[in-house]
Parts: structure tokens; sequence; C-alpha cells
């Protein structure tokens, strides 16, 4: 067993072996190095060939057309190409935006820079359970709203929202739709000609492909305008000046069509390591699952064990890299804005640890996992006078604190 | 992040974890920091007549900078005389352990703490 056991797979996923020697075909002299670009010449064909292929998979993961699919550099390029370049093409039309506090920096630091910009933004609350309350986001929306943006997966508790309905909800009202699929891609079904969703962001290095590339699906029918953020000779067309850079392109082809290939055996592997992950820890005292039970994915589970605090727990699961929601490490000793959003207490927001599961995990890795969080929740609790305070019946929320 | 050598000893080894009965009358207790800001820290001194720390136990909710700095606390503050252990200011406290800067506050916490354990002490004499 390779330690420390690497149970941090929503940050990111080590290159399937498959994929990194499809990769390996596209770099030297011997391989398809060639601009796909270059139309006078064998190396170019072969390259363009090789895009195709890719493109082709990517699609089928998603049943979008090939023509639907822009590369970009990642997740984060193609959620500022879908929400600048959708805003910026629409705003004759409007200035308003939504989109939830729970959603990734990549969403929230664009809409703020289209604040700066002119455009006001929605901010949706979310549930406790971490969902959209689609009254909430029909009530929001304006005469004036050209663009709504929500995650399909969240990446810190793994809820699935409700894209189709909220779809249903955009195209009455001709407003402009866009998800964040960076988390849901291979791991839940998608299907992009029954969903009614104008734009939809990918990385490839969530689903074991290589980091650096990703890609938007930008819809044909109905055809979804934008506008260019790099500019220079018209690839992808128009949409993503830049050469293709083909051996990250072939790799994130590999991944989707692995993805598609693997998904069902993928999600019974993971269900099961989640269930025994939970089935060795839930009989820890003030143990609580954050984001809701149903619908979400089993990869990404997070779990607060209250009156633990989240970085101290990390030091002492040192057999594993986990991540916390409690970011004490930045100046702002702010826990997690997410799991604030969904209204938990300071202390239970400061207590929470994702562990995130994949196609690598196994169970003696879980099994080693459990017995090192138990000690640990012991050991530290033992210490904590918060924990103290809970076993003498004192309620916290009744204490002043003296915040520093 | 990488921590210091003795932030790890301290927290893996921490010294004097516990309670002292908060109501008898030679305990002093000070309890600082606030579960928003994500540490909390309890620490207790047994003070003689003579107003010698005869002993010092800690809690702490928080990172493992926070734990190690009361951990080290309880170790200086043993021994010393009130207005001795008033005196171990947070600098020390951030030097000995090498604290980085954005953990500065936790050796601040320690010492706030040291503070208000005496205060506690005053007031109930």
């Amino acid at each position: 067993m390779k330690l420390p056991i690497y149970l941090d797979y929503a940050a990111t996923t080590p290159v399937d072996p498959r994929v990194a020697e499809e990769m390996m075909k596209c770099l030297t002299m011997d391989g398809t190095f060639g601009n796909p670009a270059s139309r006078s010449h064998r190396y170019g064909w072969q390259a363009e060939e090789l895009i195709d292929i890719a493109r082709n998979n990517i699609a089928e993961l998603v049943n979008a057309d090939p023509r639907e699919i822009v590369f970009t550099s990642g997740a984060t390029e193609s959620n500022n190409l879908a929400i600048k370049g959708a805003a910026n093409f629409y705003s004759k039309k409007g200035k308003h935006i939504i989109t939830a506090q729970t959603e990734h920096k990549a969403v929230l630091d664009t809409c703020r820079e289209l604040e700066r910009q002119g455009f006001e933004v929605t901010y949706l609350n979310v549930l406790p359970n971490g969902l959209v309350d689609l009254n909430v986001l029909e009530a929001a929306m304006r005469d004036d709203t050209v663009l709504v943006s929500i995650m399909h997966v969240n990446n810190e508790i793994g809820v699935i929202q409700d894209i189709a309905k909220i779809g249903e909800l955009c195209r009455a009202r001709k407003i402009v739709f866009h998800v964040d699929a960076a988390q849901s891609a291979g791991k839940t079904p998608i299907d992009l000609r029954e969903l009614k969703v104008d734009l939809m962001s990918f990385s490839a290095h969530k689903i074991y492909g290589p980091k650096g590339i990703g890609a938007l699906y930008v819809s044909r029918k109905p055809r979804i305008r934008l506008e260019a953020q790099m500019h220079g000779g018209g690839h992808e067309r128009g949409f993503r000046s830049g050469t293709l850079p083909v051996h990250q392109i072939v790799g994130m082809g590999e991944a989707f069509r692995i993805a598609k290939e693997d998904m069902a055996k993928d999600t019974k592997h993971i269900e099961a390591l989640r269930a025994r992950l939970w089935e060795g820890v839930k009989h820890i005292e003030e143990t609580y699952i954050n984001g809701d039970m149903e619908h979400r994915v089993p990869g990404i589970f997070n779990v607060s064990f209250n009156f633990v605090e989240g970085e101290s727990l990390i030091m002492a699961l040192k057999d594993m890299a986990v991540s916390s929601g409690s970011a004490c490490t930045s100046a702002s000793l702010e826990p997690s804005y997410v799991l604030r959003a969904l209204g938990l207490t300071d202390e239970l927001a400061h207590s929470s640890i994702r562990f995130s599961i994949g196609r690598f995990t196994t169970e003696e890795e879980i099994d080693h996992v459990i017995g090192q969080v138990n000690n640990s929740i012991d050991k530290l609790r033992e210490m904590s006078p918060l924990w103290e305070m809970f076993k003498d019946g004192v309620d916290l929320s009744t204490i002043e604190w003296e915040a520093h | 992040m990488a921590y210091s050598e003795k932030v790890i000893d301290h927290y893996e080894n921490p010294r004097n974890v516990g309670s002292f009965d908060k109501n008898d009358p030679t305990i002093a207790t000070g309890m600082v920091g606030a579960p928003a800001c994500g540490d909390v820290m309890k620490l207790q001194l047994k003070i003689n007549e003579s107003g010698i720390i005869e002993d010092a136990k800690f809690k702490t909710y928080g990172c493992g900078s926070a734990i190690a700095s009361s951990s080290l606390v309880t170790e200086w503050v043993k021994g010393k005389s009130i207005e001795e252990a008033q005196k171990l200011s947070n600098t020390l406290i951030a030097e000995e352990l090498a604290l980085p800067p954005v953990k500065i506050h936790c050796s601040i916490l320690a010492e706030d703490a040291i503070k208000a354990a005496i205060e506690d002490y005053k007031s109930k004499k």
C-alpha cells in the first residue's frame, strides 16, 4: 500500500496508464507531433485525425455533436469563456446574471469581474442540503436576465443539481444556461440532446486525463454565440484561438472514452468503498455527512466530525491525502464558503474533511483510513475544550466568544 | 504546509492535556478564541499560596500550531511565578516553535490564554 493514501480525487486524478500511453504517441519525431492546423502535409493531417477522434470521444460521453466541442486549457478557462463570452455577446438584451453561492471560484470570480464591468449578478442561496431551490431560482429570473450558471456536481460536497429542470426554466425564458460539469462528466450520465443546457464546461484531469486541457460544449441547436476571449488564428471555429495541444487532447479523448466504457464499473466500485468508509466511521458521535444524501455522486464524501478542527485532523490523518473545508492556512481563517452557504455552524464548518474516492482506491486503503480516522478523532476530542463542554451539556451557541 | 519538528512533536505528544476542576479555588482558568476563527484554547493553572504555578493543563480546539503553542505554554509556566508567567510573550512562543507568519495568531492566542488565566486567578482572590 502506497502512503499517503490518495483520497483527493476531486482535486485531481492520476492519469490512467491507458491514457498516458496514447499521449506518449503524440510527442516525438516518431509520433504524431504535427500541428493539426497544417493543411499542406501528412504530419498535420495525422494530427488532425487524432483531434477528430478525441473530439468524437468527448462528444459521445455527453451525447453531443462533435462540432459542439471547443477545446480550452481546462474548466476554469471554459467557465470564463462561457460566462464572459455569453454575457458580453448578449449584453444588449440585458445585463443580469444568476449563479449560486456554492459555485466554484472559477464561476464566482468570473461573475465578480463582470460586476466590475457593469453587470448585475444574483448569487442564490442554496438549501441546507446544498441544492438550488428551483422556486428561488425562478423568482430571481428577470426580463433582463441573460445567463444562468449553475454547476452540475459540487466539488466540495458532491451534490448533483437538477440541471434538467433548471434548463427547462431557462429555455422557457430564452435565458442562456451554462453548467460547470468539471466534477460530473464521467461520474454521472449526461445527455446533452435531452438536457436544455446551452454551455457546459469540462475538465480532463478530474477523470484520469491530463491537466491543462478541457472543453466547452457550445450548443448548435439552439445556436449559442459567444464573444471569444482568446484571439489569434481562429482555431476552434473562432471561439478559442491557439494551436491545439495534440497530446493533451488525445489524452482527454482517451480519458472520456474510458469514462464512458467504465462508468458503470467505476460507479459500483466507488459506491461500495464509500459505503464501507461510512460504515466504519458512522458510529463516531457527532459525525455528519454534508450535502444531500440522495442527489450526490459517490466519489465525493464530505464529513464533519464535530468539535475537532479540520486542519489538526488532517495533520493526524497523516497516512492519507485528503482535503479540509477549513482554510486556516490562509490568513483569513475562514471555513469553506460552500459549507457556510449550507448554514453549518462554525464548529461544524471548521470540522469537515473531504474524502474523494476514485478508480484506483482499494478496500485495503479504506480499511486503513477507517482505523486512522477513529484513532485521530478520539485523540483530538480528548484534547478539545469544545468536546468537553459538549459532554458537560453546555450549549455552545449560548457562549459569547471573544473573536480574534 | 510544512510544520516545524517542534510543532509536530508537541502535536503528536502533547504535554499536559486535561482539565482541573475549575471550581477549585487554587485553579485559574483561561479560555480564549472562538469556534468561528477555528481555534479555542483552554489553559488551567494550579497556583499555590505563594503565587507559584505548580501545575498546568490545557485543551485546545485548533490547528497543529495552536495545539503546539498551548502544549508548550503548559511546560513553560510550570514552576514560574505569576509575574514571570505574565512575561511570556507570543514572540517567544512563535520563535521556539518556528511558526510561519500565518500561524502567529496561534502564539498570540497562547499568550492571551495565560493572561486570561491570571485574570481569573486575581478575580477569584
